[in-house]
Order: structure tokens, then sequence, then C-alpha cells
């Protein structure tokens, strides 16, 4: 047990590779947070019901609160400090910003990267396709519609493009 | 629609979003303090009863903790709201489940959990009431000579002899359940002592200036900065808790003389803070031959849990609204918030409003199962016009637009042919029953009766040094878009493009006291204030300059040239307008100076076999006075009826021994985006002369018409007239069962 909690357990997060050294079992979602600072990523629940700490790992949406860091050994891990480049934003969040679709914002960073999955794996603009791709993020401001728009929006402007 | 103007009435970008999308915006938990302690509270884990002993566990090693109870309190021992009831740790007696007993701080984030558990407590128990059945009988005496927090009688006309002469007499009750606001940000708090003995604390609020005025009881003597971190979601339920939260914190920072952090947990939160209060409404309606009103006689009774805090306001607004948007000749409304023991009940979206108009829209139903009259023609025969006259004597003077958003969302949702195409099929053998069903209701924007005289509240606009324009109001963002809006509303009257107006961050020490960011408020009557201010502004340069310019540079000069000649912040207070008068004592007159008025359909199938209840599409129509934003606005609806909308068919909220035991995610069920029905969200602009640019409060509005427009339809469905939210498919099941049985 001591010495499993002493080795090094490396990854890549956000393109970067990152070594943490520390309990095997702390969560993903701790570890990024408090060792790597990168708090963009929130806990509503803990329990992997509210989806707001949704990370990427390996391009798939997973609840960064259910993960011990012990997992990610090896692996690729995406935060929403991902995804602008710079000055500007990715294209998903320019179409959260055209359609006012993060309000309070605590569910925003899971649900970009969800939604993000989505786009990038070329999912349909079904709204009720991306609402099922969705459901595992709750929102408690927005009542949904607005993301969904924005999603289908980006969808749609990357067909076009 | 009216035109947009050079920031009004456009859809603007959040002036928060890009901070939120990039994941850099600062919520409370995000906030490095460096030497912190984490805090938790130790808890009551009965109902009712008195403290026998606290010990904490001699094996456990307290050497790094920190502990704080009652007697550390330098100042009273209390929460101030409306009154000063609700104790900040539980001196002896203990009046609900969860109630705070003891703090406990710890630098280590999971050790602190530990070693609260290391805390026995040992107690007296007592039997608790846990209904208003029983609070009304008194069961115990937990608040004066009656368990009544506060009651209200408003009365018009003559009800007993328009009775006599009806011809039709409808009864109905109603029940709504608590509901958790669920934002996805639990309620958090940080604070520290300055070197000046000043306390500052920081969190997750809707009110900075209530968690100050708590704090002066609680820390006497000592300067009280609060200041509001981003926050994640309110809906009422961040209004009075963060109060007792910023006591506790700021109680282990006094005694540890270290930073201390205090989140709490999803489980926690909803165990502990503040629901909506449940109700129990009845009608009693005399009605002529072809269903106009002649009478309403309406009884409601709110549970408020143990301590006052917000109930006396919440009954309030649920009393004024309790008739629904109709003119009646002759009225009775008694109402009254009762006292259990179960953890208080406060403020949510809505405030009382959406309890009372369930119970009105409902009863709507029951009328027409009873007399066979339409509920749409009902409807008609009876809403509010322009010159009608409510229950308490206020004459409807402008923006009445009951009969609009009606007759809108009826066309726009085909109403009518979609429930005669309902009707056929539901007579034909199939999977589902389909139902369609109405709601029209109102809602007073703003403190009710003479509450905004009372709050005399303020807000400022400041030209700055770089050649920017600042706002200055206490009001918070958590998420509705207050901030965007006010720029837009100062940026409009200054003519001024957005970019060149900052608002600032709701900090007492840097922001005037602009009353609770609460009641639909914020834009109507903040965003009135900060109109004044800017033209007094614009005014003072314009006498100095001849004219007001419009860029950084010229913004910069003038702003230079008005240093020497006084301060360059204008601050404005609210001004009642004299056309809108209320006599608090009689509860009589101009309640709220107007009403927003919505009208919503939702169209629904019921499993036949299963029972489960499909949302297939919803309509609103709604009148704002005027879109500022109009894609905020959007999101105001949308959100506030997908809230309703759980409440309606998923939210159970279930009390054991005044306790919630469902409080996760897990078991309290609100709406997925697969649950949410797509909406058609039609806003109708019919201006306020006495908003800004003719603007009306929004944000509560959408909460009132969905679930009884849920029952409505559920009722066309199954014939099932189901008054006691949520309608789970259960309810269902035993409704039919019940009906199997008895024909
Ligand atoms: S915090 Fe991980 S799912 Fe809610
Ligand atoms: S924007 Fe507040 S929870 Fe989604």
């Amino acid at each position: 047990m001591k010495r499993e909690a002493s080795r090094a357990i490396s990854f890549v997060v956000n393109g970067a590779e990152r070594t943490y050294k520390g309990p095997a079992f702390k969560r993903l979602i701790d570890v990024l947070r408090e060792d790597f600072g990168l708090t963009g990523t929130k806990e509503g629940c803990g329990e992997g019901e509210c989806g707001a700490c949704t990370v990427l790992l390996d391009g798939k949406p997973a609840a960064s609160c259910l993960v011990p860091v012990s997992q990610v050994h090896g692996r690729k891990v995406e935060t929403v400090e991902s995804l602008a480049r710079g000055e500007s934003l990715n294209p998903l969040q320019r179409s959260f910003l055209e359609e006012a679709a993060a309000q309070c914002g605590i569910c925003t960073p899971g649900i970009l990267l969800t939604a993000w999955s989505w786009v990038k794996a070329g999912g349909s603009a079904d709204p009720e396709a991306v609402r099922k791709h969705l459901s595992g993020n709750l929102c408690r401001c927005t009542g949904y519609q607005s993301i969904v728009d924005a999603v289908v929006k980006t969808v749609k402007k990357r067909r076009a493009a | 629609m009216p035109k947009p103007g050079i920031a009004v009435g456009r859809s603007v970008p959040r002036v928060d979003a890009d901070a939120k999308l990039r994941g850099v915006a600062k919520y409370i938990d995000d906030l490095r303090l460096p030497g912190c302690l984490y805090g938790v509270t130790v808890r009551s884990t009965i109902a009712f009863g008195t403290i026998r002993k606290v010990e904490l566990d001699p094996c456990w090693p307290w050497k790094d903790a920190v502990v704080a109870g009652p007697k550390d309190i330098p100042g009273e021992n209390c929460v101030a709201v409306i009154e000063a009831d609700q104790p900040l740790l539980a001196p002896g007696r203990v009046m609900h489940p969860m109630e705070p007993l003891l703090l406990v701080a710890h630098p280590d984030r999971n050790r602190v959990w530990e070693s609260s558990k290391h805390v026995q407590v040992s107690y007296d128990e007592r039997d608790p009431v846990l209904t208003v059945s029983e609070s009304l009988a008194r069961k115990q005496l937990l608040r004066g000579t009656d368990n009544v927090f506060k009651q209200y009688l408003i009365e018009k006309g003559d009800v007993a002899t328009a009775f006599a002469g009806a011809a039709h007499i409808v009864e109905g009750e109603y029940r709504t359940p608590h509901q958790e606001h669920a934002y996805i940000e639990p309620n958090g708090m940080a604070a520290w002592v300055e070197a000046d003995g000043a306390i500052v604390v920081v969190g997750s609020m809707q009110c900075p200036y209530y968690v100050q005025k708590a704090l002066k009881r609680i820390f006497p003597g000592r300067d009280i900065r609060v200041i509001q971190a981003v926050t994640g979601g309110a809906f009422g339920g961040k209004e009075d808790y963060p109060s007792m939260l910023a006591g506790h914190a700021a109680l282990l920072a006094l005694k540890s003389r270290k930073p201390v952090k205090m989140l709490y947990d999803r489980s926690e939160d909803m165990a502990s803070t503040t629901k909506r209060h449940p109700s129990v409404v009845r009608h009693r309606t005399a009605l002529s031959k072809e269903g106009r009103l002649l009478a309403q006689d309406i009884d409601v009774v709110f549970d408020g849990g143990a301590y006052l805090t917000l109930s006396p306001v919440v009954l309030s607004r649920g009393t004024l609204h309790a008739t629904g948007p109709y003119e009646c000749p002759n009225v009775r409304v008694r109402s009254r918030a009762v006292a259990t023991n179960s953890p208080p009940n406060g403020a949510f979206r809505g405030f009382g409003a959406p309890q009372t108009l369930f119970a009105a829209e409902a009863h709507w139903e029951k009328i027409a199962a009873e007399t066979g009259l339409d509920p749409l023609k009902l409807r008609r025969l009876n809403l509010v016009r322009e010159g009608s006259v409510l229950a308490t004597g206020q004459v409807l003077k402008e923006s009445v637009s009951a009969a609009q958003a009606l007759e809108r969302v009826v066309a726009r949702s085909s109403y009518e042919k979609t429930r005669r195409t309902h009707a056929v099929c539901n007579r034909k053998p199939g999977k589902v029953w389909k139902g369609i069903g109405l709601a029209l209701v109102h809602h007073g924007p703003g403190f009710t009766g003479s509450g905004e005289v009372m709050l005399a509240s303020r807000a400022a606009v400041a030209l700055e040094r770089d050649g920017r324009i600042a706002v200055l109001s206490a009001t918070t963002e958590m998420g509705q878009g207050e901030a965007t809006v006010l720029a837009q509303i100062t940026a409009e009257t200054l003519g001024l493009d957005l970019s060149l107006v900052r608002v600032e961050t709701p900090d007492t020490a840097k922001v005037p006291n602009s009353g609770p960011t609460v009641a639909s408020r914020t834009t109507m009557i903040i965003g009135g204030i900060l109109m004044k201010a800017a033209l007094k502004l614009k005014e003072r340069v314009v006498q100095e300059l001849g004219s007001f310019p419009t860029t950084t540079k010229g913004l910069k000069e003038a702003g230079r040239k008005l240093a020497s000649k006084g301060p360059l912040t204008f601050e404005e207070e609210y001004r009642k307008p004299p056309e809108v008068v209320w006599d608090e004592a009689a509860y009589k007159g101009d309640a709220y100076g107007v009403y927003g008025y919505e009208a919503v359909t939702v169209d629904l199938s019921v499993d036949r076999t299963t029972y489960e209840v499909k949302l297939r599409a919803v309509h609103t129509s709604t009148d704002v006075g005027r879109a500022i934003h109009p894609e905020l606005v959007r999101g105001q609806i949308a959100g506030g009826t997908v809230q309703a909308l759980g409440w309606a068919l998923t939210e159970n909220a279930v009390f054991q021994r005044g306790r919630m035991s469902n409080s996760q995610f897990t078991n309290y069920v609100i709406p997925t985006f697969s649950d949410a029905p797509p909406i058609d969200l039609d806003i109708i602009e019919n201006p306020y002369s006495r908003g800004p640019y003719g603007a009306k409060g929004i944000g509560e509005l959408p909460h009132n018409a969905p679930a009884p427009a849920v029952v409505a339809a559920v009722r066309q469905a199954t014939g099932l007239l189901i008054g006691d939210l949520p309608v789970l498919p259960e309810k269902i099941c035993h409704g039919l069962l019940a009906r199997r049985k008895a024909s």
C-alpha cells in the first residue's frame, strides 16, 4: 500500500506530460484542481450524477469525481482549459457565447467537453440525438434549450465548412 | 416589437461569458487561500428536543482541529433575517434535523470530516410536529400560542351572499411539496479576519448586504466586508442561507485566526438548506350558470419549517397571487404560515406564487369537470383586462396582457385542434394516452406592497479615470444575466458602446446597498435607478462640456476636467411612483406596480402500461414589458419552465421525521437534457411606463404556469385530476385503480 502510494503517476493533461506523486486513490478531479491548479473542472455532486466534473479521458467524456488518479496513468486527459487557443475561443465555445448557453456557468465546462466529444466525433445535428448524448450532464439554469441550439449550430457550421 | 437601441433590445454577448466558457471564472471553491482551514458543521440528528451533552471523543487527536460552539459567539446567537429567532448554533433546544450545533475546522479537507464524526451529542428527544395539520392542531407549541408565524386576510365584496345566489359551487384541495433548488454549485463561503479586526467573507450568494446585516449582530463592533464570488446558480436558495454559512465561517476564522473555507457537499446542501414551502390550498368557488366568477373563498397554509426566516414575505406573495389573474367581485383569501420541526423553508423562484397559482389554475380543471364548461372558455370569460379590480382593490391601469398571452399561446400551440385530436386518439387502442393542458398566470415583479420603499435601494454610475463607466450596485450575477442587462441599460442611457461600461463586483466595500437580488426586481427596480443615475452623470458632463463624449478618449478628458469640481460618482435611490399606493395595515391597494403575464400549454403523453409521463411539447407566451436582452429573457423563461416541470413531475423530496431522506441527485430527480421538452418561447413586449425602456421583471413568472398545465394535460390524457404534486406514475396508477373499483 505504502509503495503504491508513492509511485509516480504520469499522464498527459491538455497536451503536456504531467507527473503526480501522492495517494493513488485521490480522485482525478482533486488532482486536477489541487495539484495542477486546473480549477475549470467543477464539482457538483461528487457521485457521478451531475457531470459538472466531466473531462475527456482518451477523448471520451468521464466523470473525474469517480476516477481514481491511478487509473489515468499513461492516458490522455483534456479539461475545459484546453479548448480555447489563446485569445480565440473554439467553435463550440463561440456558439455557446452567441446562444447565451452559459448562465451561471458551473455546468458549462463539463457540458462543453461532453458536447465537444460529440462535435469532434462527427455527431449529428439532430436535437434529439444531441440531447441524448448530453443527458449525463445536468444544468439547472438554462432549461437546456440554448445549449442544444449551440451544439446543433456548431455541428451545422462544421459541416458547411 | 420595438426597434433595438444602441445596447437595449440586442442579444449582445454576456459580459461574464468569456471567463465562464474558458473555465477561468473563480467560484468560491476555486479561490486559493494559503494556509486556510476547512470548516464543517456538526448537525442535529433529531427533529425536536434538547441537547443533553456534547462531548469530544477523548481518543481522537484534536490538536490540529479548532472547535467552535455557541459560547464562542461574541454577539447575539442568531441569524437575523426578518426576525432573529433562528440561532447560529443551537444553544440547547433542537428545532429540526440537520440544525447546526457545533463547528469544526482542520487544515486537511478530509480529516475535518472525520473529526466532526468524533463529536458525540446526546439528546432528550420529544415528539416532533411533522405536518401542517399537526402544527395547526398544536401537537406541540413551536411558536407563540398557535404555531402560526404569520397570517393574512384579504376581503373584497360579500362572499357569503354571493354563494347563496350561485348556479355552481365547486370545492377543491391542492397540495404542493418541498422543492430543492438544486443549483449545481452547492453553498460555499470563505472568511478571514484582517489585521485591524475586520471580518471579510467571500462566497456564493445573492444578497451581500443581507449577509453583512446578519454578521453585524453576531460580531458587534467589527467592520464586516462581504464579497460575492462567481455564483453557480441560486434561484432563491442563496438568499438567506448564506448568512448562516458566513456566520459559521467567520466564527471559525475568528477562533482559529486563520482563513476558513466551508463548502457543503451535495447531500449536506440538500438536507440542510432551504426549500420551497410545501402548501395546502383549498378553493371554494361560486360561479354563474355560464361560468362567470361570483365568489372565490381561498384558504392557504404554508409549511414554514422550524424558524420564521422569510416565511411572512413568501406567504404574502402567495396570498396576493392566490386568485389567479381573474376578476371576481367577491373574494376572501385567508392564509397562514405555520411551524413544523423541519429545516426552515425559504425563497425559491416565484416565492409563494407558484404554490397558490398552482391551486388556482388546477381548480379550473375541477370547475370544468363539475360544470361541464370548457377550461379555455372559463378563462376567457374571467381573465383580468385593463381596468379590472383585483382582490386588494388594485385597479390594473396598464400593460395588462392576460388575454393577449392566452390567445397567442392557444394559436401557436393549436391548442383547440390538438385537444380534439388527442380526444379522438385516446378513445382508440394504443400505447399512450395524450393530453394538452393550459394555464394562465400573472406575477408582480419587485418587492410586495411598501417593500421597495422600505428597502430604499441605491445604485450608482461612475466616470472612471480610464474613461470607462462603472456600474456600482450590490445586485448579484447568479446566472440570470444581471451584469449584462444593467450594463446595457447604462450604456443605452448614455448612448455609449457597451464595451465602455464595466460592472463592479458586488462587494460591500465598493458598492452601495441595492437591496437583495430577488423578487424579479433587478432589471425593473435597479435598472430604473441606474437609468436615473446615468442621466445625472450625463447632465453634469453636458453642463460642463456642452455634449456627452462617446469615446474612451473623450470620456477620459471629461473625467479630467470634472475631477477637480467634485466626485464623479452619481448615486440614486429608489423612488416610488406616486400612483402606486399600498396600505399595509388594511392589506389593500397596489400590491405591485405592474404584473407580468404568461400563458403556457403542455402537450404530453402517458404510457398506458407504465403510466410514465413524457413531455411532447411546451409553448409559452410571456409578456415581459420590454426584452432588454431577448436571448437572456428566453433563457430565463426556458430555465424557469423546466424547473417548474421538474416540480410538477419528478422532483419528489421525501421527508422522514423532518429530514430529507433523498438528498442526492440519484434520487431527487431534476430534469435532464432528455426529459426537458423543446419549448416554443413567444415573447410579448407590452411596455410598462415605469420600467426602464418598458421592462418588467421576468425571473420568477415562468415558474408559475407549467405545473398546473401539466395537471390539466394529465387530466385530458387519463381523466384524473391529480391536484397533489408531483404527478408520479404511481399516483396515476392509484387513481385509475380507484376509479375502476368505484365503477
Ligand atoms: S461532480 Fe462528478 S458527476 Fe457530479
Ligand atoms: S448554467 Fe447554471 S447550471 Fe448550467
